[in-house]
């Protein structure tokens, strides 16, 4: 209980004290998480709507790859793009290993599943509802993809959130590609691991409290947008 | 302000956040090295000094030293900085690196409950003390992570005519993890450990641990630095590496280290100059 | 694009024959009426002309040429009308972008039909929180922007109250008399007497008879047919 309360404490003061290095670390997490979740809807939302709208022999199996590439361990991603991107390994020569980039392609395979397979249950759902009108008012299925994407988008951002939520929350992939390097690849989560494998528990958990403290006013934020939207445009 | 034009000012806003930074284009090298010696806030201390005087960033990526120097064997790094002698020259004579120069030392000490089920407080003899403890099936943390500590750790069990491998019985617990955890381990099984002392005087969580068998000579642990092989490896910075290596090598990286200190007590001892280290 | 013609059509699904070799010809002018009970294959024919279902066997074909005055050549009205989640007024021009009709044309045929409809008051509201009055006679109003040669109706006043029927039968009249063809579903009876021209008597499947409408009420030719419209009460 004694550690829970210092936590507090050690939260609250590196708040307060506007501590330069704990800034530094969040904005490189919100980096990191926001551009990999950005790539991973750009590809997943189409990929999505895909699955969702057309029919393929096959599609079965995609299916249930999708849903199972959702439960990717952080640390596998973080292995097979750690070999990726070594020197020893194909693309070696880009010099990406030990960088926020590789940080960013890691996660981005780890949630481009999860947006993928989310959002085509989202859109799959919407198109029992649709189909029958977009098709009677000759939409292709490019332009009823678009369509859907559009009117299912409330739902549609809970799915993106979602994504950031791993993303952000994650150790294992970017600790490995990232290197855990001081003022370099140290993100939110690696900082509370270096910090919990050197017993200072306090500063660990105190640093747990500024992660979920971070991504709470974020979801919140994304909630104000979706109710002003929803009141005003139905 | 319309509804619209506020959402797409907070996506543009959102957007220039989420640029990802790249590498920045800043003159820098790859050290591999230990989580120990960076848990022991060494290079917080040595590195600043070093990339004022010469402009060169020392990113350190800390490892198990089994890990570290398999990095550099798949050239992912520019230089090695470990604490394992045997390993070390294990690496140079697979080619892997040019030289090994002799950096530093600190010491590890067994540490253990202050109710010392095993008897081994205030004693200087290490092997004597891990007999004791075996003798009393006493619990007993080790890293069993290839890193120098473990390594370390292996040897003074066979000082003690004990062979680990084969004779460790529910007693002895291998946590394949850090300096840190394993440390928070010991505290929450009140079992014993060795520790570099280093990561001991930083650690917070001791609980009913306490320093009981320290100074003797087998428990030096001797710290080497190495540039990896450019010939093997052609990306390695080898200008900005061995600049590294000689200002840690020289009088003032020397200096730099015998002043590092917490709680007024030094924890690396520069023996650069010492033969056979 | 009329007439239609429907040559020996079945559609088989489940093992069951949902439409049994139904033959017939929709030709331009006559509003035509598909009456039947609940499950005779009604909403199916309709389908299967509009295009949303492929038959199993026989053929679906339209014999006249292809006007290209209009932006799209047949639009459809379902039970439950299928609102996108945006304003009236983007309802409509929805499917008038997807026919390729520039901007400024489209804002305004949508301002039209949406006024003829009497919907003007609310054309910036969200389409989905109108009545279901109202999301009926917008998706009226969505498929005469079209200016479709046919539209189908399938049992479009099923799920709504006396007076919004009554409107929407009234718009279903000033679209005929704008010059489409109108093919309509409905189990009522007093619908089909004020709006039909003729009727497809739909039974088990089969095209029990084909008539008139005032041929099919004062003589139907066959059993069921009789059967039916005695059976149910004309509701006005």
């Amino acid at each position: 209980m004694d550690d829970i309360g210092s936590a507090f404490a050690e939260a609250a003061r590196m708040i307060v004290a506007a501590d330069g290095q704990l800034y530094g670390i969040v904005l490189l997490s919100l980096q990191v998480s926001f551009t990999a979740v950005a790539i991973a809807t750009v590809l997943g939302l189409p990929l999505g709507a895909a699955l969702a709208i057309r029919r393929f022999p096959g599609r079965q199996v995609l299916l249930v790859s999708l849903n199972a590439l959702m439960g990717l361990p952080p640390v596998v991603v973080g292995l097979v793009v750690y070999l990726m991107l070594s020197r020893a390994g194909p693309l070696g020569e880009l010099g990406l290993l030990f960088t926020p980039t590789a940080m960013v392609i890691a996660q981005a395979i780890l949630v481009t599943p999860i947006i993928a397979g989310l959002s085509r249950q989202v859109l799959e759902d919407a198109w029992h509802e649709y189909a029958e009108q977009l098709r009677s008012l000759g939409a292709t299925p490019t332009a009823a993809a678009a369509t859907l994407l559009w009117d299912t988008r409330y739902s549609l951002v809970t799915v993106v959130l979602a994504g950031f939520g791993r993303a952000a929350a994650e150790v294992g992939a970017v600790i490995i590609v990232g290197g855990n390097i001081d003022g370099v690849t140290r993100v939110m989560t690696t900082a509370i691991s270096l910090e919990t494998s050197k017993g200072d528990l306090p500063l660990a958990l105190g640093l747990g409290l500024v992660l979920v403290a971070v991504v709470f006013v974020i979801n919140a934020a994304a909630q104000v947008i979706k109710s002003a939207a929803v009141r005003r445009y139905g | 302000m319309e509804l619209r034009t506020r959402l797409v000012r907070i996506a543009w806003v959102l957007l220039a956040l989420a640029c990802a930074p790249t590498a920045l284009a800043q003159r820098f090298i790859t050290v591999a090295s230990t989580t120990s010696t960076e848990q022991s806030g060494l290079f917080g201390h040595l590195l600043p000094i070093f990339q004022q005087k010469t402009g060169i960033e020392v990113r350190v990526v800390a490892l198990g030293t089994g890990q570290a120097l398999d990095l550099a064997r798949r050239g992912d790094a520019d230089v090695v900085f470990v604490h394992a002698k045997s390993a070390e020259e294990e690496f140079l004579r697979e080619g892997h690196g040019v030289r090994r120069f002799p950096v530093m030392y600190n010491d590890f000490v067994i540490v253990g409950p202050k109710s010392d089920p095993a008897g081994i407080a205030g004693g200087a003899d290490a092997p004597e003390a891990l007999r004791k403890i075996k003798n009393a099936s006493a619990a007993f943390v080790s890293r069993g992570d290839r890193s120098g500590t473990h390594i370390a750790e292996v040897n003074l069990w066979t000082m003690a005519g004990i062979d680990i491998a084969k004779d460790k019985g529910p007693w002895y617990r291998e946590t394949g993890q850090g300096m840190g955890p394993a440390l928070n381990m010991a505290s929450a099984m009140n079992a014993y450990l060795l520790s570099d002392r280093a990561t001991w005087l930083a650690f917070n969580n001791r609980g009913e641990l306490a320093v009981l068998v320290e100074g003797d000579r087998r428990l030096m642990n001797q710290y080497g630095v190495m540039l990896v092989d450019p010939e093997k490896h052609p990306n390695v910075k080898r200008a900005d590496g061995q600049a590294f290596i000689d200002w840690v090598l020289s009088a003032e990286g020397q200096a730099a280290i015998a002043a590092y200190k917490i709680g007024g007590e030094q924890l690396f001892f520069p023996n650069a100059g010492e033969p056979g280290a | 694009m009329l007439p239609l013609i429907l040559e020996d059509v079945s559609f088989i699904a489940g093992g069951r024959a949902i439409i049994d070799r139904v033959s017939c010809e929709l030709a331009a002018g006559p509003r035509t009426v598909i009456l039947g009970p609940n499950g005779s294959g009604k909403s199916v024919l309709m389908r299967l002309c509009h295009g949303l279902l492929a038959p199993t066997s026989g053929r679906i074909v339209w014999r006249g040429s292809h006007d290209d005055g209009r932006p799209r050549a047949q639009a459809m009205v379902f039970q439950r009308p299928v609102m996108l989640r945006r304003a009236a007024h983007a309802n409509v021009t929805y499917g008038l972008k997807l026919a390729g009709v520039s901007q400024a044309e489209r804002d305004e045929r949508a301002r039209d039909v949406l006024d003829a409809v009497g919907l003007s008051g609310v054309a910036n509201r969200p389409a989905r929180v109108l009545s279901g009055g109202e999301q009926q006679k917008l998706a009226l109003a969505r498929a005469w922007a079209l200016e479709p040669e046919v539209l189908f109706l399938d049992e479009p006043t099923a799920n709504l109250d006396p007076g919004a029927t009554r409107e929407v039968e009234r718009i279903v009249d000033q679209i005929h008399a704008s010059g489409t063809k109108i093919v309509m579903t409905t189990h009522n009876l007093g619908q089909a007497r004020r709006l039909a021209d003729e009727i497809l008597f739909m039974s088990g499947g089969r095209l029990a008879d084909h008539a008139p409408v005032e041929r099919f009420f004062a003589q139907p030719s066959t059993g069921e047919a009789a059967a039916f419209i005695k059976g149910e009460l004309p509701w006005s």
